[in-house]
C-alpha cells in the first residue's frame, strides 16, 4: 500500500474520532435547555463534557495539521474554498469553548441564560455545517486549474448550499443530537437521563429518516454501485436501529456504543466513495484533487507515519483512561450550590 | 485595501492576541505545578490555597489561549492558501507532530487535573499537571520548529515542477540552530510572563492586606523566577541575535537602523530616519556595541540596510528587500525596554522583600500593576519584530508573503472574518479581564472551604469540581 493510502486511512481515522467525540459534545450542548429545569440540572449536563470536550475538540486540529501535512493541495484548496463556512465554525467553536468554561465561573442569572443561548447556537452550527461541508466534498464542487497550475475553488458561498449538501448538514445535525442524547443518558442520573432517554427516541427516528434518505441519494450519484460504499451505508443503518433499540431497552452503554459506531461506518463510507479522490471537481475529473496529485512527499509521509503510529495509540490509551476516570454518572443533586458563581462559592 | 493586506492584518491581530496567552499559559502552567508539588510535598496549606487560587486564574487565561489557537492553523489555509501549497510538505509536519504531541497531552491532562481532584490518587492527579505542562513545552518547540524554518529554511529542495519546497530531512528542520535558540529564548520569556503575572497579583494582594502569609511566598517565588529566567532570556538573546546577523542581515541592519555597512558598529539608542526611511538625520549611539551584539567582536563588520538591499537586487531579482524600518527598529528595543523595566521592577521588589521586610514606597503599587502587562508588551514587540523584519519574504528567500496569499478568498471576505475576530476578540478580552479581577478580588479562599477530598467518587456524593 502507498504511504498515500496509508494517508488517507489515517485522515479517515482522524475524522472518525473527531466526529464520534466532538459529536456528542454538540449533542449535548443543543439539548443543554430541552434537558434540564433548572440550574443544577444545566451544571450537571455541562460537568459531563467537562473534563473531556477540549480533548475531543483536539482531533480536529489534528485532522486539520494531518491534512496540512500529508495532503497540502487538498488542506489548501479545502480551507481557501470553504471559506465561509469554516470561519463559520470557527467562531463557533470560539464561542463554545468559552462559554463552558466561563458561564458557570459568575453566579448572575442573565450571564449564565447568555453563555446558555451561545453554546445551542455554537453547537448547532458546527454539527449542520460539517455536513453541508462533507456533502459537498462527496458530491464534487466546481473546481479548476488556476493559472499557476494549482486547482481551486471556483464556486462562490451558495454554491455549497444545495439540496444535497442540506440535507448532508441535516443528517449531521440529528445525528448528533441523537448520539449527544445517548452520552447523556449514559452520563446522567435522575430526571436528566429519562429527558435523554425520551428526547434520543424522538430524534433517533428523524435522524434515521434523514440518514437513510442521505445515504440513498448518495449511492444512486455515484456513477456505478460502489459495493463497499453501500455495504457500510447498510452497516450504518442497521447500527443505528441498534442504538436506537439499545435505547428503547435501556441499555445505555450499548446505545451509546451503536451510535458512535455508526458515525464510524457513516463518516468512513463517505470516504470510501470517494477514494482515491479527495475532493472531486464537479468541473471535470481533469480537475479532482487525488491522493496522489495532492499529497506531499513519500519522504514526509513517512516521517509523519512513523509519527502517528507511534503516538496515536498512546493518546488513544490516556484519552480512553480520562473516559475512565469519569465514568461516573453526574446528577444534579451533586452540584453544590448551583445558582451561586463557581469563582464566589466553591474551591476549584 | 487588497485582500493580500487586509490577510496580513488579520494575521498580525489574530497572532499578536493568541500569543498574548501563550506565554501566560505556558509559565503558569509550571508554577502552579511547582505550588501543587510544594502542598503535595509539606502538606501545607498555603500552597493548596496558592495551587488552586492561581489554578483558577491560569484556567481564565487557557480557555482563551486554547480557542484562538484553532484560528491560527486554520488561517494557513484559509488566507494563505499558496504558501501552504508552496511548505505543506515541510511546515505541516511540525504542526501536525504538535497536534498529535502536545495538543492531546496539554487537553486531557489539564481536565483531569482541573476535575480529578477527587478522582484520581493524589500522586497521578500532581503528575496530570507536570503532563500538561510538559505539552505546553512540546508545543512550543513544534510551533517554533516551524516558524525557524520560515526564517532560516533548511532540510528541503525546490521541486521546480510542482512549484514548491519539499523536505529532504526532518531531524535538520527540528534541529538547527535557529530552532533552538528560538526555543531557549521562548520558553525563559514564558517563564517570565507566567511569573510576572503571579508576582503581580501576589504584590496586589499584599497591598489589599489580603491572604499576607500566602502571598509573600508567591510573590517572592514570581519575582525570583522573572530574574532567573531573565537571564536565560538575556543570553539566549544575545544568541539569537548572532544567528540573526548571520542568517538574516537585512533583518539586524534594520533593527539597528544601520544603512551603511560599517565596522565596529556602534548600538543606536535613538534615531530619527528621513521620511523615505532610506537614511538617517540623527541618532544617539553606544561605540562598537552593535558590532558585539551580532557578532561577538566590538571590530566585527556589521552590513547596512543599503548594501544589503543592492547585494538582494543581484540574488533574487529586482525588488524592494526592505522591511519597515522604523517598525524593526522601534519593536526591536520596545521589545528589549519593557523586559528590562519588568526586571527592574522585580528586583527592586525582592530587594525590599528580604529578611522579611515588606515593600514601601510609592512605587511599589504602579510597579506591581504594571508588572504582568510589561512581558507581554516585550512579548508582542518581539514577535512584530520578528516577522516584520523578516519582510517581504514568508519564508526568507523562497516565497515573499505577497505570493503566500490565497488567490480565491475576496478582500471582501478577508474583511469581513477580520473585523468578526476582532470584535469577537475584544469582547472575550473584556470579558477575560473582568473574570481574572473578579477572582483577585474575592482572592484565596479561607481554609475552611477546601473539604478533604476522597477518592472514588459516587453518583451522590457532590463534586469538588463542576461546570
Amino acid at each position: 500500500m502507498s504511504f498515500q493510502s496509508v494517508w488517507f486511512i489515517l485522515i479517515v481515522v482522524l475524522w472518525v474520532g473527531y466526529f464520534v467525540l466532538e459529536g456528542f459534545d454538540f449533542g449535548v450542548g443543543m439539548l443543554l435547555p430541552f434537558v434540564s429545569r433548572n440550574e443544577a440540572d444545566r451544571r450537571a449536563v455541562l460537568t459531563t463534557l467537562g473534563p473531556v470536550w477540549d480533548g475531543n475538540e483536539v482531533w480536529l486540529l489534528v485532522a486539520g495539521g494531518a491534512t496540512f501535512a500529508a495532503f497540502p493541495e487538498w488542506y489548501a484548496t479545502l480551507f481557501s474554498g470553504f471559506y465561509l463556512p469554516l470561519f463559520l465554525i470557527l467562531v463557533a467553536l470560539i464561542v463554545r469553548g468559552v462559554a463552558f468554561e466561563y458561564r458557570s465561573k459568575y453566579g448572575k442569572a442573565q450571564w449564565r441564560q447568555r453563555w446558555d443561548v451561545a453554546i445551542v447556537i455554537a453547537s448547532a452550527l458546527p454539527a449542520l455545517l460539517w455536513g453541508v461541508a462533507f456533502a459537498n466534498i462527496v458530491r464534487g464542487v466546481p473546481l479548476e486549474k488556476s493559472a499557476s497550475g494549482s486547482i481551486e475553488y471556483v464556486g462562490g458561498f451558495f454554491n455549497l448550499l444545495n439540496p444535497y449538501a442540506l440535507l448532508g448538514g441535516v443528517v449531521t445535525l440529528t445525528v448528533f443530537l441523537t448520539h449527544g442524547a445517548h452520552f447523556l443518558a449514559l452520563k446522567t442520573a435522575g430526571e436528566i437521563r429519562v429527558k435523554a432517554h425520551d428526547l434520543a427516541i424522538k430524534l433517533g427516528l428523524v435522524a434515521a429518516v434523514s440518514a437513510v434518505a442521505f445515504l440513498v441519494w448518495s449511492n444512486l450519484m455515484l456513477p456505478s454501485i460502489n459495493a463497499k460504499f453501500l455495504t457500510l451505508s447498510v452497516a450504518t443503518a442497521l447500527l443505528w436501529v441498534a442504538g436506537f433499540g439499545a435505547n428503547y431497552l435501556r441499555r445505555e452503554g450499548w446505545a451509546f456504543i451503536a451510535s458512535s459506531l455508526a458515525i464510524t461506518t457513516f463518516v468512513t463510507g463517505l470516504f470510501v466513495a470517494l477514494y482515491p479522490r479527495v475532493m472531486p471537481s464537479s468541473l471535470g475529473a481533469q480537475f479532482d484533487l487525488t491522493i496522489t496529485n495532492a499529497s506531499s512527499t513519500d519522504y514526509t509521509l513517512k516521517v509523519m507515519t512513523v509519527v502517528a503510529v507511534v503516538m496515536t495509540p498512546v493518546v488513544l490509551v490516556y484519552q480512553g483512561w480520562t473516559y475512565w476516570v469519569f465514568r461516573k454518572r453526574v446528577s444534579a443533586a451533586q452540584i453544590m450550590h448551583p445558582e451561586r458563581g463557581v469563582l464566589d462559592t466553591l474551591p476549584l | 485595501m487588497h485582500a493580500l493586506d487586509l490577510a496580513r492584518w488579520q494575521f498580525a491581530i489574530t497572532t499578536v492576541y493568541h500569543f498574548l496567552f501563550v506565554p501566560i499559559t505556558i509559565g503558569m502552567s509550571f508554577l502552579v505545578a511547582g505550588l501543587h508539588t510544594a502542598w503535595f510535598r509539606t502538606n501545607k496549606l498555603k500552597y493548596l490555597r496558592a495551587t488552586k487560587f492561581f489554578g483558577r486564574l491560569f484556567l481564565i487565561n487557557f480557555a482563551i489561549g486554547v480557542v484562538t489557537g484553532i484560528v491560527q492553523e486554520f488561517q494557513f489555509g484559509m488566507n494563505w492558501s499558496s504558501y501552504s501549497r508552496f511548505v505543506g510538505d515541510i511546515f505541516g509536519a511540525p504542526l501536525a507532530i504538535e497536534g498529535l504531541l502536545a495538543f492531546f497531552l496539554e487537553s486531557t491532562f489539564l481536565g483531569l487535573w482541573i476535575f480529578g481532584w477527587d478522582r484520581l490518587p493524589k500522586k497521578v492527579h500532581l503528575a496530570s499537571i507536570w503532563l500538561a505542562a510538559t505539552g505546553t513545552i512540546f508545543s512550543a518547540y513544534f510551533i517554533l520548529a516551524a516558524n525557524a524554518w520560515m526564517q532560516h529554511p533548511v532540510g528541503y529542495i525546490l521541486n521546480a515542477t510542482k512549484g514548491r519546497a519539499e523536505l529532504t530531512n526532518i531531524f535538520t528542520v527540528l534541529t538547527q540552530k535557529t530552532a533552538v535558540v528560538t526555543f531557549f529564548h521562548t520558553i525563559p520569556s514564558a517563564a517570565f510572563t507566567g511569573a510576572a503575572f503571579i508576582a503581580g497579583v501576589s504584590a496586589w494582594l499584599i497591598i489589599k492586606k489580603k491572604d499576607i502569609e500566602m502571598s509573600r511566598v508567591t510573590l517572592k517565588a514570581g519575582l525570583v523566577t522573572m530574574l532567573i529566567s531573565f537571564v536565560l532570556v538575556g543570553i539566549s538573546g544575545d544568541l539569537t541575535s548572532r544567528v540573526m546577523t548571520e542568517q538574516q542581515p537585512m533583518k539586524m541592519a534594520a533593527a539597528e537602523a544601520l544603512y551603511t555597512t560599517t565596522e565596529s558598529a556602534p548600538f543606536s539608542l535613538l534615531t530619527i530616519g528621513s521620511l523615505d526611511g532610506s537614511r538617517s538625520v540623527f541618532q544617539i549611539d553606544i561605540p562598537s556595541v552593535l558590532s558585539f551584539l551580532s557578532t561577538g567582536d566590538f571590530k566585527g563588520v556589521v552590513e547596512g540596510v543599503n548594501d544589503l538591499q543592492a547585494k538582494y537586487v543581484t540574488q533574487y531579482g529586482p525588488g524592494d528587500y526592505k522591511p519597515n524600518i522604523p517598525l524593526a527598529y522601534w519593536s526591536f528595543r520596545l521589545m528589549m525596554g519593557f523586559g528590562f523595566i519588568a526586571a527592574f521592577f522585580a528586583l527592586l521588589a525582592l530587594w525590599q522583600l528580604r529578611k522579611g521586610g515588606t515593600p514601601k514606597g510609592k512605587w511599589f503599587a504602579p510597579a506591581m500593576i504594571s508588572l504582568p502587562f510589561l512581558p507581554l508588551l516585550a512579548n508582542s514587540f518581539g514577535w512584530i519584530f520578528t516577522e516584520t523584519a523578516r519582510q517581504p519574504w514568508a519564508v526568507f528567500g523562497l516565497i515573499k508573503t505577497a505570493d503566500g496569499v490565497s488567490t480565491v478568498v475576496s478582500a471582501g471576505a478577508v474583511l469581513f472574518t477580520m473585523v468578526v475576530f476582532t470584535v469577537l476578540y475584544g469582547i472575550l478580552a473584556f470579558i477575560e479581564v473582568g473574570l481574572i479581577l473578579r477572582t483577585i478580588h474575592i482572592g484565596p479562599r479561607p481554609e475552611e472551604d477546601y473539604p478533604v477530598a476522597s477518592l472514588g467518587g459516587s453518583d451522590t456524593r457532590p463534586l469538588v469540581m463542576s461546570y
